[in-house]
């Protein structure tokens, strides 16, 4: 078990040193020019010239990389151009819409498609499983902007229910938090929870069929304990690495919903950020999108010693 | 065994016990009876330097924290706004200087002649008028703290004009220490001695931009008129709260959520008209001036025919519809200087007013000797404005037989290559498109996109040494008889020559609440004197 | 009739929504390819004196911001997000299939490989196609390219995982054993294994990739505006969705029922080819 730890650590820093190069490459190789941006409309080419200087964009890539890297060390990931504010402050003053919408949609998504695919499963071929089915194929497919908008004209604009666009703080009342982000929520949520539902219904169909849970119906146990108790531990594996791969999806649809539903999240820094070019923000945004995401599936790898007691004894 | 079901039940228990609890915390009680003004401005305030940045929207942000000499009121004339009494001496050559009594900073400092001269001295580096103005000036100096003269080498009768200047660069009043700043690198600290004071712990860059009243602002005590008068703030707490999405916005406006949306795309004045607590008003009598700019270091804008040729071809009333939605919003404006300010006319501008002329347009492209090369127009498909105008071109130049290539990007694409000086092929451009507010056309002064000083001039770089000596002309008119016949001089070199093409008059409505009143009908948004019930 | 065909005939029989998924794409496909003579305009013409009007006798599904026809628009649409979500699927598993093959034979490089693989997949695909777009100028190319590489490392994960377990199999042991060369043997084993899981793969990554460029066109980083696509139509008429959501609804059910059609063909095919993979997958 230690030995699988220690490997999955050591991967996990080889892959965290390969997204800092290929981001650090990306935006290297950008053609935009953020000097000419903050010049403003009206700017000479001398202007440029001289805050080309000051920004150190004339250097060469490894001077750049190595500066880079060397900034990132001491938790320093620059200072936005435009701002003049430090990368981390303005990631840190937009983390909690992010958080808040992404953990919402993490725990009303699990806590919908997880039952769902079970009694998909339980029932596979009945029109119950073809409707859970149907309604997961569904969510692939209409994308989240299309999805958000039709949300917000039904709930916010016909019918008056909730708000259209922006975010609470937890602590100005918690309800005020939640109703901001039921909306965003679901729109997010749905491709998540179609993720999720086909997933658990596929692997769930996978161990029902095997012997021991025909034992286990055989020793007489309830369904529903056959299923839960039995099943569902087993079948957690493959559901688990699929919650910690869909948060890439998270992530991107974030993007989109956060732009719509007006959320001050990072997912909407990113995008200002890119259209913008302002480097040290895309740079230190996607290293931090990218750093949750690989440890999220380290916390899904070590989840499966508890899940999978053959990994203890490797 | 259950260590599944066991893990799964305990999660619950504890989600449950958080929500329960958390939902009896009685939510942070705000501020009792504050007045916060909730507005959504037409961009994101990036840059916080209004000398530095031409961005409107930083221009706004200097408006609400910063104070000026002079300022320009609804009729166009100067105002004293922190100067008391001043005079110019008979020569001509200096003028004398003296500030109004309790001006501070917010930081307490009092307002002196060397933070007032500092901050000119860092202005005219950077803005076009104030560098004609340093041309003619001597020295600006001291006599104490509350009276400061300028010398003048020779007369510039433009120099109240210039600083009461109402539109990019703002000559704003700073501290010395910040004034000192080199004119190149963006200003940290905003700070200055305006009607509102800006609460940086509370602005998230891309999102919200908070001011609260200063309570330490003495206003004149004359009525306000557009930026002169007396700087009366009726609110407690100002927010800006940036919405990049139209439709959430015009939402968000409807519901109550905000109070006042700076600019509105005209289309979605149905949407907020159905509402009877929402007023569209159209505050902004000067609007705006798109522009079509050529690049004139490579074919075939180089040419003089063929920029003539879309002279003749470019139909305006489409243009106006295609960004300003309808005639009620917008209207064609056949002339290099805004229409509806002095120095408009139509002098000239036959060749773009009336019916359209392709064939002359034709002719003309023929008579260039036009051989197929390629004609490459950045677009920004992030700026309502600019893409619709991009599109139109396009199609126009296609109808008239010309090798068009529409090359998409966003804004801050545009803004970088528009610069480069490179051919077509190495990423260079024929043409892009913008536009520009009122007050920044309305003479040879502030507009810089009539200039033909080659490579020195605005991104196209027109060499027209013609123009420019008809420009210096204009400078030295002396009355407005003179002044008026010099700028249609200019006027009809520019049809001639064409610096760009002007491409129509629109004005973006502002759209507010009806539970404001005294929302001042400017040019720039100006939030004094608005009264929230 | 072979014993492959009688099985897929079989299961699209069993899943008759598989069936319509195939009709609606191919439907599509007609659409696109024959889109010049449907009753369409030149989608690129503009009447800026006619905008905004909503559907009727002379324009069915109205007219846009500029004038323009949007059934034309929506009908030509259909050709890109077709192209590029077909291109980005074929790319992508013919270089996945490239890539996967490597890793899965040439330990020395499998490492390197699957370490780049994982880096790109951590970042998130369409932040990662994002990036890629701003390097270069909005094209149909390009945004094939910048989804292709976003979706190639789920593909080489496939292949690999795919050849690790083939490779194990007792009948290419014996080949091995019986001293076939490497290329007879990838040609003879391996691949007409992989064909199945891939082709299926391809359908999703296909449905995916026509999202992702909506998304990006939404954002602003896709298609260039002046060809029509449906998520570049969506995008430009987001702002007008309460006074002509004709604008968004109608490219809008246009997208989501073909990437529709293509997931409801995948799935069949997916149950079609190898019931135990209907599992896994």
């Amino acid at each position: 078990m230690i030995a699988y730890i220690v490997r999955r650590l050591f991967s996990t820093i080889v892959v965290m040193a390969v997204v800092a190069f290929v981001v650090f490459s990306l935006l290297y190789l950008t053609p935009g020019d953020p000097a000419a941006i903050i010049a403003g409309d009206i700017a000479t080419d001398e202007d440029i010239r001289r805050i080309h200087a000051r920004l150190g964009l004339d250097d060469p890539f490894l001077v750049q990389f190595g500066r880079w890297l060397w900034s990132l060390a001491h938790g320093n990931l620059g200072t936005s151009i435009f701002t003049n504010l430090p990368v981390t402050q303005l990631i840190g003053q937009r983390i909690e819409p992010t958080l808040s919408l992404t953990l919402c949609t993490l725990v009303v998504s699990i806590l919908v498609a997880v039952p769902l695919g079970v009694v998909a499963a339980a029932k596979a071929g009945s029109w119950l499983d073809r409707a859970v089915m149907s309604f997961s194929v569904l969510g692939f497919s209409v994308p989240v902007f299309v999805f958000a908008y039709i949300l917000i004209l039904t709930f916010s604009v016909q019918l008056d229910w909730l708000p259209v666009q922006g975010y609470r703080s937890f602590r100005d009342g918690v309800w005020e938090w939640l109703r901001h982000l039921i909306l965003p929520s679901i729109a997010l949520g749905t491709v998540y929870v179609a993720l999720i539902t086909r997933m658990t219904r596929a692997s769930m169909l996978d161990v029902l069929a095997q012997d021991y849970i025909r034992t286990a119906e055989a020793k007489g146990l309830a369904p529903e304990q056959v299923l839960i108790g039995h099943a569902l531990k087993n079948a957690a594996i493959p559901v688990v690495t699929i919650i910690g791969v869909g948060v890439a999806l998270l992530i991107s649809g974030a993007i989109v919903t956060e732009t719509v539903f007006a959320l001050p999240g990072v997912g909407r820094l990113t995008v200002d950020a890119i259209l913008r070019r302002d480097y040290p923000i895309i740079q230190g945004v996607i290293l931090i999108f990218s750093a949750v995401y690989v440890l999220v599936n380290l916390a899904v790898d070590m989840s499966y010693v508890l899940f999978d007691p053959r990994i203890r004894l490797t | 065994m259950h260590k599944c079901s066991a893990l799964l039940r305990s999660m619950t228990a504890v989600i449950g016990a958080v929500a329960l609890v958390a939902g009896l915390i009685a939510p942070v009680a705000t501020a009792q009876g504050q007045k916060v003004l909730k507005f959504i401005p037409q961009a994101d305030l990036r840059i916080l330097d209004p000398i530095t940045t031409t961005a409107y929207i930083t221009r706004n942000h200097g408006y609400m924290i910063y104070d000026t000499l002079f300022a320009t009121d609804a009729k166009f004339q100067v105002q004293p706004q922190m100067v008391d009494k001043y005079e110019l001496s008979k020569d001509q050559l200096t003028y004398t200087f003296t500030l109004r009594d309790g001006l501070k900073f917010h930081d307490g400092q009092p307002v002196r002649s060397a933070d007032c001269i500092a901050s000119i001295e860092r202005w005219a580096k950077r803005d076009a008028l104030g560098q004609k103005m340093a041309e003619s000036t001597e020295a600006w100096t001291a006599v104490n703290d509350k009276t400061f003269t300028l010398k003048l080498k020779k007369p510039f009768p433009l120099t109240l004009e210039a600083l009461a200047k109402p539109s990019s660069n703002v000559p704003f009043i700073m501290p010395e220490r910040i004034a000192k700043t080199d004119a190149s690198t963006n200003i940290t600290e905003p700070i200055g001695s305006g009607p509102f004071k800006f609460v940086k712990a509370e602005w998230v860059p891309g999102s919200k931009v908070v001011y609260v009243k200063n309570t330490d602002y003495v206003p004149r005590k004359e009525p306000p008129s557009w930026a002169a008068g007396g700087k009366v703030v009726k609110v407690d707490r100002v927010e800006w709260i940036y919405i990049p999405d139209a439709a959430t916005a015009a939402a968000a406006l409807n519901a109550g959520e905000v109070d006042w949306w700076e600019q509105m795309p005209p289309d979605l004045i149905p949407v907020l008209a159905k509402n009877k607590d929402v007023k569209v008003e159209n505050i902004d009598p000067l609007g705006s001036m798109g522009l079509l700019r050529f690049n004139f270091m490579y074919p075939p804008f180089n040419n003089q025919k063929m920029r003539q040729a879309v002279l003749y071809a470019l139909e305006q009333n489409d243009y106006v519809l295609g960004i300003a939605g309808s005639q009620k919003n917008g209207h064609p404006c056949y002339s290099y200087f805004t229409c509806g300010t002095p120095l408009s006319s139509e002098v000239g501008a036959e060749p773009l007013k009336g019916k359209r002329d392709f064939a002359k347009a034709k002719e003309l492209i023929k008579e260039a000797g036009y051989k197929g090369e390629k004609i490459v127009i950045i677009d920004a498909t992030d700026q309502p404005i600019v893409h619709s105008q991009s599109l139109l071109t396009a199609e126009m130049l296609r109808k008239l037989g010309l090798n068009v290539d529409l090359q998409a990007g966003d804004w801050g694409t545009l803004i970088t290559r528009r610069s480069s000086k490179e051919p077509i092929d190495k990423g260079g451009w024929s043409i892009f498109h913008t536009w520009l507010v009122g007050p920044d056309v309305t003479s040879p002064a502030l507009n810089f996109a009539v200039r033909g000083s080659g490579q020195k001039a605005w991104f196209g770089w027109p060499d027209d040494p013609k123009i420019e000596e008809l420009r210096d002309a204009w400078f030295a008119a002396t009355d407005a008889a003179s002044s008026k016949k010099a700028a249609d001089a200019v006027q009809t070199r520019a049809f001639d020559f064409v610096p760009y093409v002007p491409t129509a008059q629109f004005i973006l409505p502002t759209a507010y609440r009806t539970n404001l009143s005294g929302v001042i009908i400017a040019p720039i948004t100006l939030m004094w004197n608005v009264e929230k019930k | 009739m072979s014993p492959t065909w009688k099985r897929f005939r079989d299961a699209f029989r069993r899943h008759p929504t598989a069936l319509v998924g195939g009709a609606i794409l191919i439907a599509m496909v007609a659409i696109a390819i024959l889109a010049p003579w449907l009753g369409t305009v030149d989608p690129l013409a503009v009447f800026p004196s006619q905008r905004l009007h909503p559907p009727s006798a002379e324009s069915w599904l109205g007219t846009d911001m500029l004038g323009r026809d949007v059934y034309s628009r929506v009908v030509y649409g259909a050709r890109v997000s077709l192209i590029v979500g077909l291109a980005v699927a074929a790319l992508s598993t013919l270089l996945g299939l490239a890539i996967g093959l490597v890793t899965g034979y040439v330990r020395r490089l499998d490492a390197v490989l699957m370490r780049i693989m994982d880096g790109l997949m951590s970042i998130p695909s369409v932040l990662l196609a994002i990036a890629l777009m701003a390097l270069t100028k909005a094209s149909i190319g390009n945004v094939i390219v910048a989804i292709t590489l976003a979706e190639v490392p789920r593909v080489v994960r496939l292949v690999r995982s795919l050849v690790f377990s083939l490779r194990e199999q007792p009948y290419v042991e014996a080949a091995i054993a019986a001293g076939t060369t490497l290329p007879r043997i990838l040609v003879r084993h391996i691949l007409p294994n992989i064909v199945a899981p891939l082709l299926v793969q391809g359908t999703y990554v296909c449905g995916s990739a026509m999202i992702t460029e909506a998304i990006l066109s939404f954002i602003g980083a896709g298609t260039p505006p002046n060809i029509p696509s449906w998520g570049n139509i969506m995008a430009e008429g987001r702002s007008l969705i309460q006074i002509a959501s004709y604008l968004i609804v109608f490219p809008g059910i246009c997208l989501s029922l073909t990437v529709l059609a293509v997931n409801l063909l995948g799935d069949g095919m997916r149950d079609a080819l190898d019931p135990r993979l209907a599992r896994r997958m």
